[in-house]
Formats: structure tokens, sequence, C-alpha cells
């Protein structure tokens, strides 16, 4: 248990001194302020925008981030070379493994918070008062991304940088039109290509499943049981991609 | 004696390229290191140094054969709590400080803080990094970055220390100051197994090597058994004499170099050296320098490796 945290402060600290984080961060408040100034197409609507762009920055700027630090963090440490004194200690490989996810779950919860606070104060600013409605919504954003983050793992565990990044932002697209996919299927009216959307269905994440921005904007009556479940669907999906991408790690040569 | 590493029949083939293209990078290697002392790993570059390395360390895995570090698996990760590893050119994390870095590397082998300051503070001493551990590794030379990996290969007090070219790329002062610590190692009566192709660093510490070629094991054994005491030829320095009277005698059959007014010639043995200090008097000529000289390291290299190449 030490070497995994000792392994994901490390993690963590590597990715906070990392200038592409702040900048993406800057790129996301950015865009939440931009949100300001939008007012004129949508009159009477301002604090539903300024909530809307806010969730929607911090969604994308954060699936950004999940997948930039997931996939460099990994990688770089073998292809530097960095991995080898640590391997070479009693430090098993699902340790590494789990330490570096859960370096970067850290680093992208530190960033949540702080594009959440930076909302909420936007709002506040707007509204005068804190929308803790909105929490739900950043709750399962979060959630999302550490799901992002895991594919980005799995990928990296076994594929190129480049390919990993190709493959997770797919997946991180097709995620959120996995509901389609099913329907998509059906309506094909080909067998094949419906076991096809099926076997996708199941087998893809469906991240529209986080999606609660809407219930948070217009203060829409959430069930708790749906969080619930939602935050236990996306433990179920980080968990089985851990345990794949420790299998094809274990048996990775470090040439 | 007790054996601190000890490989049977350990292979490795690597698959490359889009058609699995294979490479046998090791093949059948038996090697035993006793405890205690320094081990050299002897070969030229791709003799499969690195990879036996990497098997020990665990980067890789065996395609046959076994290998045993202590007395376990070379797969068994709790044996590594009494092993130091410092791979080829090492490259730590630049973002981390000398100092951050240890720690992080003590805290792997779940070392309290209190120990791990201690320690540092002592590495750090051993090693020559005091007043540079705040430092970021970045912003540290490739003698420094090698001086702090030995630190790191040190931190957990092993029993073992594994280096992979651990001279590579330093300058002479560098080269030294690691032969003094492997020294020191060794006084502490530790087992410390180093690759290199740099034969006379490893004449100069090692009390055993191993030859490696194309991934087989050529030779390996004490230095003192392997590489033969005996004088095996001398070299004789002369002046004011002439390369023709030279090459009149009998007894002289190697070839003489010539260097301006000096003549270089090599004997056999000093039955011949006699013959030729009673001649040269004759001549009235002078001897400059007389050189014994004795099988080296690089002799036998040379020896087993022109024979894998004929």
């Amino acid at each position: 248990m030490k070497a995994i945290r000792a392994i994901a402060m490390n993690t963590f600290k590597e990715a906070i001194r990392n200038k592409i984080l702040y900048s993406l961060i800057f790129f996301a408040f950015v865009m939440m302020l931009v949100s300001l100034f939008l007012d004129q197409a949508t009159v009477g609507q301002r604090n539903k925008i300024i909530k809307d762009m806010g969730l929607g920055s911090i969604n994308l700027f954060g699936a950004i981030i999940a997948i930039i630090v997931g996939i460099n963090l990994v990688y770089q440490e073998i292809e530097k070379r960095t991995i080898y004194p640590l391997l070479a200690k009693p430090v098993r490989r699902v340790q590494f493994l789990f330490g570096k996810y859960l370096g970067i779950v850290l680093t992208l919860f530190v960033e949540t918070v702080l594009m959440s606070c930076f909302l909420l104060l936007l709002v506040f600013v707007y509204e005068g008062r804190i929308d803790f409605y909105l929490t739900v919504s950043l709750l399962t954003i979060f959630i999302e991304l550490t799901v992002v983050s895991a594919v980005a793992i799995f990928f990296s565990s076994f594929s190129s940088p480049f390919l990993s990044g190709m493959f997770t932002f797919a997946i991180f697209i097709i995620g959120h039109l996995t509901p389609y996919l099913k329907q998509f299927g059906r309506d094909s009216g080909n067998a094949f290509f419906e076991q096809a959307a099926t076997f996708f269905y199941y087998v893809l994440p469906d991240l529209e499943r986080f999606n609660f921005k809407a219930e948070a904007v217009y203060h829409l009556p959430i069930e708790p049981e749906k969080v619930i479940l939602t935050v236990l669907y996306g433990l179920l999906y980080v968990s089985t991609l851990m345990v794949l991408s420790t299998l094809s790690f274990e048996r990775r040569d470090f040439k | 004696m007790q054996t601190a590493i000890e490989t049977q029949n350990l292979s490795k083939t690597f698959k490359s390229g889009f058609l699995l293209k294979e490479t046998q990078a090791l093949s059948d290697l038996n090697l035993t290191v006793a405890s205690g002392g320094i081990f050299g790993f002897l070969g030229p570059n791709g003799a499969g140094k690195t990879t036996t390395i990497k098997l020990l360390t665990g980067l890789i895995r065996a395609t046959s054969g076994e290998g045993k570090i202590l007395g376990k698996p070379i797969q068994d990760v709790s044996v590594r709590t009494r092993l130091g590893f410092l791979p080829e050119r090492p490259y730590f994390y630049e973002y981390l400080t000398g100092l951050e870095f240890l720690h992080f590397c003590g805290e792997l082998h779940g070392m309290n803080k209190t120990d791990r300051i201690q320690k540092i503070e002592s590495l750090l001493e051993l090693v020559q990094m005091k007043g540079l551990e705040t430092r970021q590794l970045r912003r540290y030379s490739k003698g420094m970055l090698q001086r702090i990996g030995l630190a790191q290969a040190l931190i957990n007090d092993p029993e073992i220390v594994i280096l992979d070219e651990p001279m590579s790329g330093l300058d002479p002062v560098g080269r030294k100051e690691v032969r003094d610590i492997m020294l020191l190692l060794k006084e502490m009566g530790k087992t410390v197994f180093f690759s290199t192709h740099i034969l006379s660093d490893a004449e100069l510490i090692c009390d055993q090597v191993a030859i490696l070629i194309q991934g087989k094991l050529k030779n390996q054994g004490k230095l003192e058994t392997l590489l033969n005491p005996k004088v095996t030829s001398i070299d004789v320095c002369l002046q004011n004499v002439t390369e023709q009277q030279i090459g009149a005698l009998d007894f002289v059959s190697t070839p003489v170099k010539v260097y301006e007014h000096t003549l270089l010639l090599s004997l056999e043995n000093e039955g011949k050296l006699s013959r030729l200090m009673d001649w040269v008097h004759q001549e009235s000529g002078k001897i400059v320098s007389i050189t014994p000289r004795k099988e080296t390291l690089e002799d036998m290299f040379m020896e087993e490796f022109n024979a894998v190449k004929a």
C-alpha cells in the first residue's frame, strides 16, 4: 500500500508540475468567461448559459486532461526508462499501475474542484447564491473523467501514445453516443449490424449516463438512486479496465 | 560460500516487427556469482549484458531457463528488498529534486521518514552530492545523475548491487569515483555485479569476471585463474643500434618497430633477453627500457572474441 501511495503522490507531483495542465485549465476558465458575453443571443437565459457552458467546459477540458495525463504519465515512464529502477524495487507491476492511476485521479480531482469553484463563483456573482444543484453534475463529470483516464491507461498499457490518444478520444466521443448505437443497429435492418451494435453498446462505456447537466442547469428532479447507480457503474467500469490493463502490463517486456 | 546470483539455461528471444521476427538475445546462460566481491560482466555492445540484467531485475521475462537471486526465483518480488539496481544511462524524473527522488525510492522500499532522512544523509556523503540535493534532476550533469543513481540503488542497504554500465559516458574522474564506491561496497561485504565493455576498469577492481559474446557465456571465473600469471613476453626499447642489425639476429623473431631513433621489439623469454643484452653491450647500444608483459583481460577477451568470429 505504501508503494501505491508513493507512486500516486509522485504521479500527482509530476502532473501538477506540467505546464500543459495549467494551459488547459486556463482555456476552461476562458470558455466559462466567454459565456458571460453570450447573453445577447439568449435573452433572460444568461444564468443557464453560464451553467451549461461551465459544466460543458469542465467536462471537455477535464476529458482532454484525463487523456493527455493518463497516456503521457504511463508512456513516459517506459519511453524515458524511469520505470526501470522502480520495477527493480519491491514494487509489483499491478501496484505501479494502480499508483499511476490513483495519481492521475487525484490530479483530475484537484483540477475538477478548481474549475468547479470557478464556475460556482461565476454563478454566485451572477445569481448572488451558490447553486449546490450543480454539484451533482460536477460529481458525475468527475466519475466520467475517472472512466476516461482508465481507458487511457488501458490503451497505454500496450500501445503507443499517439494511438492510445486517438483510441481514447474516439471512445470519449462514441461513449456519449452509445444510447443511439443500439437504436441505430435496430433501425439498420441488418442482423449482423444489429448484433455488432448491441455488442459495442455493452462493451463501450456509456458516458451519457454521467450527463446530469440538464437536470442541474434547469433544476429538474434527480433521483438519488440514479446517481448512486451511475457512480457504481463508473466504478465497475474502471475496475474492469484496470484488471485488463494489469493483465496486459504484467506480460509486457521493457526492452 | 553463499551464491548471490545463479542462472540455469537462462534464455531470451525477442520478437520484433510486423512478422514477429525472432532474435536470440541470450542463450542458455549458466552463471554463478558468489556472495561478496566485485563481479564484472563483460562483453561487446549487443552481447546480451543488458538483457541478462533486465531478466535478473524482472524488467523482462525469460523465454526459458531460470534465475535465482539469493536463492529465490528472480520473479519473486520480495527478493528485490535485498537488491539495488542502477540502469544504463539512467534517466530519472527530471521535475523532482535529488532529495525528493531519494525519498520516493526509500518510500518504495517501505522505509519510514526518519530512516529515510538518516540513510539519505549518509548516501549523499558517499556519492559526494551533499549540497546538490535540492536541485532538480534536470539540472544535473551526467556524472551527477550517475551518482544520484548509485545513491538510489543503495537506499535500502542492499546485499547485491547490480550496475549496468556504470562508467559509460563518464570522464576519467567520474569513472574513478564510481570505481572507488564499488570498492567501498565490496569492503562493506556487498556483492557488486556490474556490466561493462571497458576492460581496464574491470581488470582494476574485479574479483571475478564472466565474458558474454553474442548471447553466449564464453568464460567465467576468478581473474587470477583466468589470466596467465606468467610473463608472456618482454618489450625492449633500444637506441644506438639499427633495424638491419637487429634483423640479422637469429633469436629475434618478432618484427621490430622503429620510432625515430628508438627501436621497439618483443622477446618471448628471459633467455633471449639476456642474449640481447649481451649483444647490445658489444655493439655499444643503449637499452632504454625493459617491460615484462603478462596476459591482460583485454588479451583474453580478444582471444574469445576472435574465436567466436572465426
